[in-house]
């Protein structure tokens, strides 16, 4: 499976990864829900921390879709919200 | 649903959004592609313009680094000549210089991190954009609508993305920019009419015209002691002859060079 964090490129992960990734996602997900920034962040971190470790980086001309995208490591609460609004910060 | 499946969707809805406007795939590939290479252009201009940016605050730091720097040789001197309410004046100004440059710095090493990061994005970009050039002159070459359409798909899913997330990067990078180019503007008029020099919210240099106007009185006593030389009626200041200043055709003979006056800096 293709993971995109945003920024940074793309990583292929085993399916076997991706019960831990959903947890940490939801956990990102709730601290989004609650407004909690200061967890957000570090929610974020530890799933992209995450993908990073268990990840295999694609190439540069690889032209796969991914299947799950992630915000980059310094996007604010505020930023992703936008981006999951029915606006999106995501051009193109 | 979760962040990263939302996310992926927004994403594919917008490539599909996109392939859906057009009738003849091989229209949406030349499309995509022109599209590609403005983007890169885009990403490029972006990459030059935050470095345009973190040079000019290097500039800026350079300055008031400089005018810091000022200010302790002035606190230093002011010391040596006894005035201490001087010395404190002129280390309290550079106190608040520093606390610019602590700035300053923080956001050279956030431009110096966008750069980087756009650099990254730009070679990404550029990578896909040749692979997609590739793949599109292979479908076109061979295109039969039933087989080509998936890998016009495919290829179009994959470069989109990319394009997408390079476009954000881009955006973000530029609003980044916009706001520390408001205040670097800011600095560079500060630092062009003088007002840099004073952050205490008082007037010009006045700790360096106090010491000019003290410093001024030990030149008239270095031009009486070199006017007495002359005139044989004391040694001449060790300081004239070293600087190579002319010398008077009568030196008083044997004079022993021992210095008649005080150095700058001796006190008074």
């Amino acid at each position: 499976m293709i993971v995109r964090i945003m920024g940074e490129g793309q990583t292929e992960i085993a399916p076997s990864d991706l019960d831990v990734l959903n947890a940490l996602d939801g956990e990102l997900e709730a601290a989004i829900e609650a407004g909690d920034e200061e967890t957000f962040r570090s929610r974020l971190h530890d799933l992209l921390d995450k993908v990073r470790h268990v990840g295999r980086a694609l190439p540069d001309d690889s032209l796969e879709p991914s299947e799950l995208i992630l915000p980059p490591a310094d996007a604010s609460m505020e930023e992703v919200r936008e981006m999951l609004g029915d606006e999106g910060l995501i051009p193109g | 649903m979760s962040v990263m499946k939302r996310l992926s969707l927004i994403f594919r809805s917008k490539a599909n959004n996109a392939l859906d406007k057009m009738e003849d795939p091989r229209e949406t590939l030349d499309y995509s592609y022109q599209r590609q290479l403005e983007l890169l252009q885009k990403v490029r201009r972006g990459v030059a313009d935050v470095a345009t940016s973190r040079k000019r605050v290097e500039l800026q730091i350079n300055q008031i680094e400089a005018q810091s720097r000022k200010l302790e040789e002035q606190g230093r001197k002011a010391l040596g000549v006894g005035r201490e309410d001087l010395a404190r004046e002129a280390l309290t100004r550079r106190s608040s210089l520093q606390t610019q440059i602590a700035d300053l710095r923080v956001q050279h090493d956030n431009l110096q991190g966008e750069e980087e990061k756009l650099t990254t994005a730009s070679h990404r970009l550029q990578a896909k954009v040749d692979s997609f050039r590739t793949r599109k002159e292979t479908i076109k070459a061979t295109y039969t609508a039933a087989e080509a359409q998936t890998r016009i798909n495919e290829a179009f899913s994959g470069i989109s993305e990319e394009m997408g997330d390079v476009g954000l990067a881009i955006q973000r990078a530029e609003d980044k920019t916009a706001s520390m180019q408001a205040r670097a503007g800011a600095i560079d008029e500060l630092l062009a009419s003088g007002a840099l020099d004073d952050f205490s919210g008082q007037r010009g240099d006045d700790i360096q015209a106090e010491l000019d106007r003290m410093g001024g009185g030990h030149d008239v006593e270095l031009e009486i002691a070199r006017m007495k030389a002359e005139l044989g009626q004391g040694s001449a200041p060790k300081s004239a002859i070293e600087s190579g200043a002319p010398q008077p055709q009568q030196q008083p003979q044997q004079s022993p060079q021992t210095q008649q006056y005080r150095q700058p800096g001796e006190g008074l």
